[in-house]
């Protein structure tokens, strides 16, 4: 399972990558292998605001229908929309191809309340 | 894994897709041990199993299989199952994991009166399902048995990978293959020779594809102790008899105010519970429903109101709020 050093993650296993005040978002290896098969992904609209957990995305797999929290509060900037015909990126490449959403961060404080990889791995390990 | 029935289980090896393709390709097993096996036996196994079933238990000759249900009292299903003949005057009935002590209970409660005994053997009966289109030609390698001969629903006992079974030409995805009987003790072993063999080790989650690509039911989804079976796809399990079988008039007798159907779904991916609508009116609910990895669209089954279980009535399940157009689709969805 990797957990890259440099992101930040959500407890609902999501991941943010954090570069000039916005967050790239997706899932993390542990969720995307805990799914199974990605068939769709249910995308949300650029431009709407979203609050920390809020549920802004769905992502359904051969098994079930779940959703995806926002990390953070912003403002949806852009989406990845490779993923309409793609969907099986968020398994095969869950922190590079496998983007979901992108956020101009709104209150960089919020930043501070996401695990770092350690806190994260460790979770992961008492989840198992 | 996960927790089903008691048992631990694993929903997939790495891939429900995967899994389910090799069993619509070519050869898949899957360890269905944690299903109930029952043995019926005794001078008045015969009779009792007309009153306690609803298929003509008569009809089944030695060596032959049948897919049947248990009724109740309501004219409800206790259970669905299958009733194996492999030995004369013994009848073997595999029922659903989640069931077995509810069926044993229900079973004993009406054997007074019947020279019949029934016997919980769940736990000494493990159970491998080998299937899919190149079962005979994998599964021959293992076993002096002739695979070719015996027809659907034919059961018998043989060896497999050296190890006494019985073997039976069902299976629960609707591709060719065998159900193992094995002691639990050779199972491991006999499902190692199989994955050597070349058969794809596949968990519950793809059975779970492969069974709702069929149009087949799931006890506790599409058929409940309240569902009259009579408004199902699976209506030509009941057959009314003389004497009747348990609760028969009540189920014949009962209304058909919703009847099951197949949904094939327009766009998106619908699952049990979500509503069925027409023109925005409620009319039904989704009893399973998932993408079909064979078709890749959705698929589901879904209680609608009588009046709209003809092929091809147009409807919309609602999805997260949003409604996706469906219409109602002949079983199995998949033709093979």
């Amino acid at each position: 399972m990797k957990v890259p050093e440099e992101l930040k993650y959500r407890e609902t296993h999501e991941w943010a990558r954090i570069e000039d005040g916005v967050a790239t978002v997706g899932i993390t290896d542990y969720a995307q292998e805990e799914l199974g098969d990605v068939v769709y992904v249910e995308l949300p609209e650029v431009g709407r605001a979203v609050r920390g957990g809020e549920a802004v995305a769905v992502i359904e797999s051969v098994k079930t229908a779940s959703d995806i929290y926002a990390p953070l509060s912003g403002e949806v900037v852009a989406v990845n929309e490779a993923l309409a015909d793609h969907p099986e990126k968020v398994n095969e490449d869950p922190y590079g191809e496998g983007w979901i959403f992108k956020l101009r961060i709104a209150d960089p404080a919020e930043v501070e309340a996401l695990l770092d990889a350690e806190a994260y791995r460790k979770l992961v390990a008492s989840e198992g | 894994m996960v927790e089903f029935a008691g048992f631990a289980m694993p929903l997939h090896y790495g891939s429900i897709k995967a899994e389910h393709l090799a069993v619509r390709q070519g050869v898949g097993v899957f360890d269905v041990s944690h299903m109930g096996e029952f043995w019926v036996v005794g001078d008045e196994a015969l009779p009792f199993l007309e009153y306690a079933t609803t298929n003509r238990a008569g009809r089944l000759k030695q060596g032959r299989a049948q897919y049947t249900m248990l009724p109740n009292v309501e004219g409800g299903v206790v259970d669905d199952a299958y009733l194996y003949l492999p030995d004369p005057g013994r009848y073997l009935m595999v029922v659903n994991a989640a069931n077995v002590a509810k069926d044993y209970r229900h079973l004993t409660a009406l054997l007074p009166g019947y020279d019949a005994q029934v016997y919980d053997a769940s736990e000494e009966t493990a159970l491998l399902a080998v299937q899919g289109p190149k079962t005979v030609e994998l599964l021959s390698g293992l076993t002096d048995a002739d695979l070719e001969r015996p027809k659907k629903n034919a059961v018998f006992r043989a060896e497999v990978a050296g190890r006494p079974a019985i073997l039976a030409r069902t299976g629960y995805t609707g591709e060719d293959g065998f159900e193992v009987f094995l002691t639990p003790e050779d199972a491991p072993g006999v499902f190692q020779a199989l994955v050597e063999a070349g058969a794809t080790p596949a968990g519950l989650g793809a059975r779970d594809t492969l069974r709702l690509e069929m149009g087949y039911p799931l006890y506790g989804h599409e058929l409940t102790d309240a569902t009259n079976p009579l408004c199902t796809p699976y209506a030509w399990v009941i057959k009314p008899k003389e004497p009747p079988f348990l609760g028969q008039e009540r189920m014949q007798a009962a209304p058909c105010r919703e009847r099951l159907v197949g949904l094939w779904m327009e766009s998106g991916i619908p699952r049990e519970g979500y509503p069925v609508e027409k023109d925005g009116r409620p009319v039904g609910r989704v009893t399973s429903g998932g993408i079909s990895p064979v078709l890749g669209r959705g698929i589901a089954l879904a209680w609608v109101e009588a009046g709209l279980a003809e092929e091809g009535t147009g409807l919309e399940v609602v999805i997260r709020g949003r409604r996706h157009p469906a219409r109602v689709h002949a079983l199995p969805f998949i033709r093979r």
